[in-house]
């Protein structure tokens, strides 16, 4: 009776005989910047706590934020908060029991990835 | 059962048995933020690059260094929800456990270190 093999049974294929489809492509791309975010939340954190301590902390940390490795984190940062935003009202949609089918889902998904290209350029342009 | 909303019948179900609850905090929280998060990037962002005395000055007004605070404060209660649930997916037994132990520290860490420096420059 008692299970030898517990934790060591085969499993069935999932992820890995699945075509990539726009929709779980989208959504762990959500995950990804929703997460990632964390390193641009750090370095801001980092960037007031520096302009609270002094003029030359603030230097510090303002010099590595505002340099070109800085200028690229910054953007991408854009662009990922951009497209987890148009992805997190997808989900609020989503919520409401509305835009489900898979033809209405994947122009969803195509809105947030253009989207969040547009926002971000839009973002650099104005600020 | 016709006096039960969906939500009341979902109440308590699943292993962990407070999945609703965290699903709706993270409703919450990101319904916060898609107000915060433009106000935040359209009020940092201009002053991101500017001298010290400016960046002092600007964030001395209630405004911007409001945004900011709430900013952080729900932003990273929202990431703390998040990556909790992306934990428990890829992180298995003990780990999980230290893992998810960890990243709320570094999380309210994060959000203390923040509040408290836009308060310093605020007052």
């Amino acid at each position: 009776m008692a299970d030898v093999n517990r934790g060591d049974r085969p499993l069935s294929p999932h992820i890995s005989i699945y075509r990539p489809q726009l929709t779980s492509m989208t959504s762990i791309l959500t995950r990804i910047t929703g997460n990632a975010l964390l390193i641009t939340t750090l370095l801001i954190v980092w960037w007031f706590l520096a302009a609270a301590i002094s003029a030359n902390a603030f230097a510090a940390a303002d010099g590595i934020l505002t340099s070109w490795f800085g200028d690229i984190v910054m953007v991408l940062s854009l662009l990922g908060i951009w497209y987890h935003t148009l992805a997190g009202i997808r989900h609020l949609i989503w919520d409401t029991v509305s835009m489900l089918e898979i033809g209405r889902a994947e122009m969803l998904g195509w809105i947030c990835l253009g989207g969040s290209v547009v926002l971000t350029v839009l973002t650099v342009i104005i600020v | 059962m016709r006096f039960l909303t969906d939500r009341k019948r979902a109440v308590g179900l699943g292993s962990a048995n407070s999945g609703v609850e965290h699903h709706w905090s993270m409703i919450l929280s990101s319904v916060a933020l898609v107000i915060l998060i433009p106000l935040f990037i359209f009020t940092f962002g201009p002053i991101l690059g500017a001298p010290y005395e400016e960046v002092a000055a600007y964030y001395s007004r209630p405004f911007p260094a409001i945004v900011a605070a709430l900013t952080l404060i729900v932003g990273l209660r929202h990431f703390a929800g998040g990556c909790q649930v992306m934990i428990e997916d890829y992180v298995h037994g003990l780990a999980r456990k230290v893992t998810i132990l960890l990243m709320y520290c570094l999380s309210y860490a994060a959000m203390a270190a923040g509040v408290f420096a836009i308060a310093r420059l605020a007052l």
